[in-house]
């Protein structure tokens, strides 16, 4: 814990995003997490992201669940909402809280444990579902609040800090949710802010649910020699596949739509996702090549980053359940609890 | 671009701005922690190492740390760094034991220094505790140059001034009053194994213009203050002129409006923006009253009678930045007394030529910037006397270089080997997030300094019109100061690029990025570094990518959060501690700078 909060000097060359609102105007509360720790910058990226969004403040809502990942909320955007569940339950108090309200912007943090252990359940159908959410997952291989046992992300043979190896295969959350309809897929690296921050936007933007992928190395348990998470391994066996830039709407995009490697995505919002991909023949469109493309580098132990794939043309769980275009949590009271009369009425549909 | 060598004392010298600012090199932030601490005796004793005249300065310093001090480019005042020396000056225990003392056993060699200013002073400073037999030659009956004689009580009271200047006498300086020196060649032939020429810039510049020497209304601003100092003059009619509008003006017009004027404008040729006085002392002079009137060129004294009746002036126009005028018509303006502040000169009429001495074309004689030594080996010249009029503190300054220069040509080695500087860099880590500095950033605003009532401060001509702040106002303004001297330290082979120095540090001032030529990494940076004389520091590449760390001094607050949150102490926090030479003592560490 720092011992002091950071001070409210400010650098005069501070830009203005589109609300008036400086960088600093989207930090939250100084970090408790362990100096260091890769989700610390992931809070840094998330926060650089919301305000060249210029998204309101008070118009987002972060969800979580328990872990040092889930803490890290806190340590963003003071002035927005924020839930803090129980141990793995965020999918499903986020899915909850956009059904009542489609009009805030969810920011779901959550770590290898809370989402691919506890919570995994929760996760896959809040993906089935195409909640229309950013989901993150701050993957570090440990439990890192509880000391760093294995997670469910841990690779085979990686060991702990005191020397074991770990032998149950991994979960790998972007093959999962790839093989279960999700309609967006990343994965990147903590210590890469810029691949991570153009992610980060896409995300926010994707017109359902966005699941991001961090490699985030836990410094106290899990940056060690034997490590598979470590900053060092990460670097030297990170591979990417695509990079994304994100256009906001109303832009102008630059480059010529069709170049070679170059593929463009309108986006829901009419923002416009632009990759580059790296190896040729990428097609972050095409589920099946992503899917063999990722299980191939799986196999020669690379870690494959990048915006993997996208896919917009997905209806997500307002647009499938027909539900009012109005928040539910601003209807009147009257048309959300019509009274006897109406249920009286409803229930006569199933007799 | 090449990786900064941090082991140059040079390199975190320049990042303590103010230190760096100061010609005497004044450890500014660590007597203001001294003084944050309540230890006033110890900030008044290390100021006085460097600068020797803290009381004096603390009131009336031409402050070059404060234009350059950090906190201004953050918040955009500087620290209150000279009111602040005051402090320790005013609340400071007796000093007497403490003070440095001239040994028993001289060394038998002899010194003499002519007029006994702030440069000569400092030169005894410094060689009375070696041994040496210093000898004062002063033309007036009282230490202390200008200081005395033309700086008014109401800005420096007697005794600070007697204090300070008694605080090198007292070691048993030969000071010999009412000695003005007439012939250096005579005083050559005393066989001194060396001199030293400390006579100041004594000649007010003149105006002669029509009316000049038709009256007795007409002063010359320096003697006019001098003969106000020894008593000569107590009065000045009620409509006062003062032409110029340098530090002299400021002191001329501020007397006469206690010597009975009612009537007082200070007369400039250009707009405002170009004064040389300092923008305090105008403040403080439309305080009481004064009107600063611009753009008016004196063209003659208007004389009736024999009487002066008034003063003639052009109006100017000037072009956007004050380079060329144009007349627009003429004023008089009526006045009893006119003063001429238009600013001093050097007179050497005592130095024989024949000597041999070297001057230059303007009459001044050619002086080597480092040595202080003139063109005659074992004559070395200082304060206003060598490069023209400056201030005290530069006086100071050069009094210590060349009282290194004496001693070395005493001790038969060459004036041009210079002890140099050395650095001290310690850890201020007192634990996990725990440091031994207070690095918290305080909001507070830059204290404003109380004044003596307006009608009472013209009561009596002594009345000193700065109270000096009071304990509350000493406690928020210490705080203000960043502690520039605790220094980034960086250890790039334990870095693993985890970004979180980055991160956190509220002034972006960190970048781990790939290398290129300065000029271009400034450009991409976290924010660019336009601030060019500020440093960028950049480390040996880092370990994990070969990528540098780079920093840009311009405007960290030094409050610790990148060596907190470094998660394997690449960073650290070290105080920096500039050695500092001096006559006899090299490079040494100051008894009053805890650990
Ligand atoms: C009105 C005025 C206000 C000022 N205010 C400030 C201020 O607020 N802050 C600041 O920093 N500076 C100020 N200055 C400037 C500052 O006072 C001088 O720069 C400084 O005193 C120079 O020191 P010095 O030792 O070189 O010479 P001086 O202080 O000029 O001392 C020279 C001494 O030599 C003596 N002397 C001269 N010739 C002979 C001789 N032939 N034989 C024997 N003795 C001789 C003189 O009597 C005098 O005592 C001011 C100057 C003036 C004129
Ligand atoms: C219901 C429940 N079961 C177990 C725990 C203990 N627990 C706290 S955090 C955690 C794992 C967190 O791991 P992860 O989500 O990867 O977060 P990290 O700390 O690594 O960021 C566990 C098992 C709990 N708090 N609640
Ligand atoms: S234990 Fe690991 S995951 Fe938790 S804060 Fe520390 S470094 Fe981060
Ligand atoms: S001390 Fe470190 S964190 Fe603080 S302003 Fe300076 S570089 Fe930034
Ligand atoms: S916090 Fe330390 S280890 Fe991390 S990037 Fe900064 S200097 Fe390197
Ligand atoms: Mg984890």
């Amino acid at each position: 814990m720092p011992s002091i909060a950071k001070p409210i000097a400010v650098h005069p060359s501070l830009h203005r995003n589109a609300l008036g609102l400086t960088l600093r105007d989207y930090e939250g509360a100084m970090s408790t997490l362990c100096a260091g720790c890769g989700h610390d910058s992931i809070t840094a990226a998330i926060i650089k992201a919301l305000w060249e969004l210029s998204i309101q403040p008070h118009m987002i809502a972060k969800m979580s669940g328990i872990g040092c990942s889930s803490k890290t909320p806190t340590y963003f955007v003071n002035g927005a909402h924020g839930f803090n569940s129980a141990h793995g339950r965020m999918a499903a108090i986020a899915t909850g809280a956009n059904a009542a309200n489609r009009e805030l912007t969810y920011i779901g943090i959550s770590g290898d444990g809370d989402s691919l252990s506890i919570g995994l359940g929760h996760m896959c159908h809040a993906i089935r579902r195409n909640v229309k959410m950013l989901y993150v997952i701050e993957n570090n291989g440990v439990y890192g609040l509880t000391k760093g046992q294995f997670s469910a992300s841990a690779d085979v043979g990686s060991r702990s800090k005191r020397g074991e190896p770990n032998r149950m295969a991994p979960i790998d959350p972007v093959m999962l949710a790839l093989s279960i309809g999700a309609t967006f897929v990343a994965r990147s690296f903590s210590g890469d802010k810029e691949q991570l921050v153009p992610i980060l936007k896409a995300a926010i933007a994707h017109r359902g649910f966005a699941l991001v992928d961090v490699i985030s190395p836990c410094v106290t348990f899990n940056d060690h020699n034997g490590s598979t998470k470590s900053y060092l391994y990460t670097r030297k066996h990170m591979q990417k596949a695509t990079e994304a830039d994100f256009v906001p709407p109303a832009s102008e995009i630059l480059a010529t739509i069709g170049d070679v490697g170059t593929t463009t995505v309108t986006m829901h919002d009419g923002s416009v996702v632009r990759f580059t991909s790296v190896p040729k023949n990428y097609d972050p469109t095409d589920r099946r090549g992503v899917y063999d493309y990722l299980q191939e580098h799986a196999n020669t132990g690379s870690v494959a980053t990048g915006l993997l794939y996208l896919d917009e043309s997905v209806a997500d769980l307002h647009e499938m359940n027909q539900t009012p275009s109005t928040a539910l949590a601003r209807m009147p009271y009257d048309k959300l609890v019509p009274g006897t009369a109406a249920l009286d009425e409803l229930m006569e549909d199933f007799r | 671009m090449k990786a900064t060598n941090t082991g140059d004392p040079a390199y975190y010298h320049k990042v303590v701005d103010c230190q760096w600012a100061c010609p005497a090199h004044t450890n500014v932030p660590e007597y203001i922690r001294l003084i944050a601490q309540g230890r006033y005796t110890d900030a008044y004793m290390l100021n006085r190492e460097s600068n020797v005249f803290p009381g004096i300065l603390g009131r009336t310093c031409d402050r070059p740390c404060e234009p350059a001090c950090r906190r201004e480019r953050v918040d955009g005042k500087p620290v209150a760094i000279c009111r602040l020396k005051r402090v320790a000056a005013d609340l400071k225990d007796d000093i007497t034991h403490l003070l440095p003392k001239a040994p028993e056993q001289k060394n038998g060699k002899r010194v003499a220094c002519i007029g006994a200013g702030p440069a000569s002073l400092a030169v005894a400073n410094d060689l009375m505790p070696l041994g040496y037999s210093v000898t004062i030659y002063e033309k007036y009956d009282k230490p202390g140059g200008l200081m005395r004689s033309n700086i008014p009580s109401f800005r420096l009271p007697e005794s600070v001034l007697a204090e300070e200047t008694g605080a090198i006498l007292n070691m048993g300086v030969d000071i010999r009053y009412n000695s003005p020196v007439e012939s250096m060649n005579g005083l050559l032939a005393e066989g001194y194994d060396a001199v030293f020429v400390g006579s100041g810039a004594p000649r007010g510049k003149d105006l002669d213009i029509p009316g000049r020497h038709d009256t007795d209304r007409i002063h010359i601003g320096i003697d006019w203050l001098e003969s106000i100092t020894f008593g000569h003059i107590d009065k000045i009619g009620e409509k006062v002129l003062i032409i110029g509008v340098g530090n002299t003006a400021m002191d001329c017009c501020r007397s006469s409006r206690r010597l009975g004027g009612k009537d007082i404008k200070v007369m400039a040729r250009r707009p405002r923006g170009y004064f040389k006085a300092s923008p305090w002392e105008l403040e403080d002079a439309e305080e009481e009253g004064i009107d600063i009137i611009i753009n008016h060129a004196p063209t003659r004294f208007v004389i009736e009678n024999g009487a002066l009746r008034g003063m003639e002036f052009e109006r100017l126009e000037w072009d956007a930045e004050a380079k060329k005028s144009k007349v627009i018509d003429k004023v008089i303006l009526p006045c009893d007394d006119v003063i001429l502040a238009i600013g001093q000169e050097n007179a050497f009429p005592w130095i024989e030529r024949e000597l041999g001495m070297e001057f230059d074309k303007w009459g001044m004689p050619v002086v080597n910037e480092t040595t202080f030594q003139s063109s005659i080996p074992g004559v070395f010249f200082g304060g206003d006397a060598a490069f023209g009029p400056k201030n005290i503190i530069w006086a100071v300054a050069h009094g210590h270089a060349a009282a290194i220069s004496i001693h070395n040509h005493c001790q038969g080695v060459p004036v041009t080997e210079r002890p140099p500087d050395g650095m001290n860099l310690v850890t201020q880590k007192m634990g996990m997030s725990e440091w031994s500095y207070h690095n918290d950033y305080n909001p507070s605003p830059r204290q404003k300094m109380k004044h003596v009532d307006l009608k009472k401060r013209f009561e009596q001509l002594n009345i000193e019109v700065e109270m000096g702040f009071n304990a509350e106002q000493t406690a928020r303004e210490v705080q203000r100061c960043l502690n520039c001297d605790v220094e980034t330290e960086f250890t790039p082979k334990l870095c693993i690029e985890c970004d979180a120095c980055i991160d956190i540090c509220p002034m972006l001032c960190l970048t781990i990025a790939r290398d290129g030529e300065e000029s271009e990494i400034r450009q991409r940076l976290s924010a660019p570094a336009v601030n060019p004389d500020q440093a960028l520091y950049a480390s040996e590449p880092l370990p994990q990518t070969g990528r540098l760390m780079l920093k840009d001094e311009d405007l960290c607050v030094h409050c610790g959060l990148c060596a907190e949150r470094c998660p394997t102490s690449a960073w650290d926090m070290q105080k920096f501690e500039l050695l500092i030479s001096y006559a006899g003592r090299e490079a040494c560490t100051s008894s009053y700078v805890p650990a």
